[in-house]
């Protein structure tokens, strides 16, 4: 493959954008992202309260996306290559459910859409999911505190991964039967894929627990250190509490775990950092777009 | 005859397995001319949630009908009932065989609480180059997202092997 570079041409990858003939639309932030709802109806039906429905969303839609940013960062560092790839897999699942559930939100109700920074919706107009990930404070984020710890090594990634997809897998059980339809339909889709993020979460932290002196270790200091995290992500959705212990218990059974009891505390708030890093380069370019 | 806008949409291709069009993958879910012949609309449905390779497909479509004298495009996504294995056509699975993906078994029901799946899965795999069922689970995630890593154990070749959902 060669390709001959025109005289004045300036930049390498011009060229290439117009080979294929395709419009912008998948490149980047900031440029015509496609609407992750494109074509469906999402007037809200009779009888539902469009702001309570824009909340249940955005909460379910913040949780995926801070955890999916957190997954993230084991780009490049999980102990094997293709955990590495299970890792990025996992993060993707989550981003494309927190796209979903952050335009369901804010199409159900504009008004949980943040005021943009001066000259951001020049040129290009940023797409309302994107307003939602990166130009909100963290006091307007509905995620867990539990989505949004830093990970202290695998164990911990593995265990807080297995008790997060746990709770989730059962809530979006549940809201496939949802009176939004929309809701319904993204969660119906969510089901398979984090079903799959639990039992790889699983077997690893069954893997972990049964390995060696050090992996043990580990994943009991894991188990520890997240008991508030297990009591707060119960505690955030208690209508799946059963479900979700016969699972963990299950797990923990095989593994030769103690389920963590009742917690009085509370996880650390790392939301504040997360979001200072990942939404760094839209605030410093808020008309940014490539 | 010119050929039909189903046609057109048809033979596009999946961008990260070629070997496959969009119809034999079941993503594929209507395309409706206009009256005045001059428009059509594509219903699209994603594999995965996250699936990057959505928009590309949407463009694929566009460029496509476009190049066939279509005017006007427009391309919807349906996301109920969400894509399943099961969508993938008898041709459609032949031709990821044929390109050394293995094709899926049938998919799993989801009850409402889904039972926890700890040992190394029996999928219903097959090595797709000696035909072999001694195959080997390598990586539960794969290049894509809809593929598993597997290993045959008779010829020891790895393969992509498309996962259940």
């Amino acid at each position: 493959m060669s390709r001959t570079s025109e005289p004045g041409e300036e930049s390498v990858y011009a060229g290439l954008v117009d080979a294929t003939g395709a419009d912008a639309a998948h490149w980047a932030f900031g440029s015509r992202a496609e609407d992750p709802l494109a074509g469906l109806d999402t007037s809200v039906p009779d009888g539902l309260d469009a702001a309570e429905l824009a909340r249940e969303c955005l909460a379910l839609g913040d949780d995926a996306l801070v955890l999916g940013h957190r997954v993230s960062e084991w780009c490049s560092k999980a102990p094997e290559l293709e955990e590495d790839i299970a890792l990025a897999n996992v993060a993707l699942d989550l981003l494309g459910q927190a796209r979903r559930l952050l335009a369901r939100a804010a199409a159900a109700d504009p008004g949980v859409l943040p005021v943009l920074p001066e000259g951001a919706a020049v040129g290009a107009p940023v797409a309302p999911e994107d307003a939602l990930a990166f130009f909100r404070g963290p006091e307007r984020f509905r995620s867990s505190r539990t989505a949004a710890l830093t990970d202290a090594d695998f164990a911990h990634a593995v265990v807080r991964l297995f008790w997060w997809a746990s709770v989730r897998l059962a809530v979006l059980a549940r809201a496939r039967s949802h009176a939004d339809p929309v809701l319904a339909a993204i969660a119906a889709a969510g089901v398979p894929e984090v079903a799959y993020h639990r039992d790889w979460a699983a077997a690893w932290v069954l893997t972990l627990a049964r390995g060696t002196e050090e992996s043990r270790r580990r994943t009991l200091t894991a188990v520890d250190a997240l008991a508030p995290a297990y009591a707060e992500l119960l505690g955030r959705h208690p209508h799946v509490r059963a479900e979700v212990a016969e699972v963990v218990g299950e797990l923990f059974d095989r593994a030769g775990l103690e389920v963590p009891q009742a917690q009085d505390g509370v996880p650390r708030d790392e939301l504040p950092d997360l979001l200072a890093e990942m939404q760094s380069v839209a605030r410093a370019h808020p008309r940014g777009s490539w | 005859m010119d050929p039909s806008a189903w046609d057109v949409a048809a033979s596009v291709v999946d961008p990260e397995l070629p070997m496959i069009t969009l119809a034999d993958l079941g993503v594929l879910r209507s395309v409706g001319e206009d009256d005045d012949g001059l428009g059509v609309t594509v219903t699209l449905t994603p594999t995965y949630s996250g699936c990057p390779a959505t928009a590309t497909m949407r463009d694929d479509l566009d460029h496509a009908l476009r190049a066939a004298g279509w005017e006007r495009v427009q391309v919807c996504l349906e996301l109920s009932p969400p894509w399943s294995t099961d969508d993938i056509t008898p041709p459609g699975r032949a031709a990821l065989a044929a390109a050394g993906v293995s094709p899926p078994g049938p998919a799993p029901a989801r009850p409402a609480a889904v039972p926890l799946r700890l040992a190394p899965t029996r999928y219903a795999a097959r090595c797709p180059r000696c035909g072999s069922d001694r195959v080997e689970l390598l990586s539960r995630f794969g290049p894509t997202a809809c593929t598993a890593i597997h290993r045959c154990r008779a010829c020891a070749e790895p393969f992509e092997h498309v996962k259940e959902v």
